[in-house]
């Protein structure tokens, strides 16, 4: 098969009933998988590995902050990748996809936020400090708020499509931010990254393993909810749709 | 079975606490919404297919 052919497969997804049959097909692998990395990751990490000789038995938070903060910018990019797709195709399966995936990267950013106040106060001794990371996290949170309060505030769809994809490309200024704030600034409380391809950098492997089952976890719930929540917002266009057609028939 | 915390153990157990219950609260949202919407739109497809 050529490039060329590939890409017009992958198109046929953006026709809203083929996305929906073939999403119906494979969420329940995704559910199933998704809790199953979950469960397993948690409670490896929870009642199997040590505590940290510095942190003590808070490294345990490790298995939610660090994937859930992953997510949070991830979803934010995969959004802007949607949200492009709609810019430029004007396909309404990938606006709906960036509208789908909003509250869940917003429910990741909040996460992140909480579990790094609680793990802040013991090791850093403060809930907060307006260091670089933990500042454009926020800012980033405050983005994925306004993103969805445009959605809710504009009728037109084709509208709030276009309009939250401006401010979605304009928002992953933060989403990236927010994952090199440390590297660029070279300041503040928060550590540099847990993961990275240089071995030297990353977490000990008795905790690193668990935090790849957590972060497989955490990855395919977000692709599962995605999924599902994409398949709602379709039906919601379709419901708009139907009723539009019976108020001109009235 | 339960792991030893020592004197982080209100710290590790309410990160829990918030994070599992912010993300079944996530899904229950989800699951709620979509059924609620799959039900009404079969119902106005009904609807309109009665009346042609």
């Amino acid at each position: 098969m050529t490039m060329s052919q590939r890409m017009n497969a992958l198109w046929e997804y953006a026709n809203p009933k083929k996305f929906l049959a073939t999403t119906e097909r494979v969420l329940p692998f995704f559910w199933a998988s998704a809790a199953l990395c979950l469960v397993a990751g948690l409670v490896w990490g929870f009642f199997f590995t040590p505590d940290d000789y510095r942190q003590g038995s808070t490294v345990k938070i490790i298995y939610l902050h660090v994937p859930s903060a992953l997510m949070a910018i991830n979803a934010w990019m995969m959004m802007l990748a949607t949200s492009l797709v709609w810019l430029v195709r004007r396909h309404h399966v990938s606006a709906l996809a960036a509208r789908a995936a909003a509250p869940v990267g917003a429910t990741m950013t909040v996460i992140a936020l909480i579990t790094g106040a609680i793990w802040g106060q013991p090791m850093w001794g403060t809930w907060w400090e307006w260091d670089p990371r933990l500042t454009s996290f926020l800012i980033l949170f405050l983005f994925y708020l306004g993103y969805m309060a445009l959605w809710e505030a504009i009728d037109n769809p084709d509208t709030a499509a276009d309009l939250t994809s401006v401010l979605c490309m304009v928002g992953s200024v933060f989403a990236l931010l927010s994952r090199y704030a440390v590297n660029f600034w070279n300041q503040g409380l928060h550590q540099g990254a847990s993961l990275s391809l240089d071995k030297e950098e990353h977490v000990a492997d008795v905790f690193y393993f668990p935090l790849l089952v957590c972060i497989a976890g955490f990855v395919l719930l977000f692709i599962a909810l995605v999924f599902y929540r994409t398949g709602t917002e379709i039906r919601a266009r379709r419901i708009r749709a139907l009723m539009a057609r019976e108020r001109v028939q009235a | 079975m339960m792991p030893e915390l020592g004197k982080y153990a209100d710290t590790v157990l309410s990160a829990y606490a918030a994070s599992l219950l912010l993300l079944a609260g996530l899904i229950a949202v989800s699951l709620w919404r979509g059924r609620k919407l799959r039900a009404e739109m079969k119902r106005i497809e009904a609807r309109v297919s009665r009346r042609g």
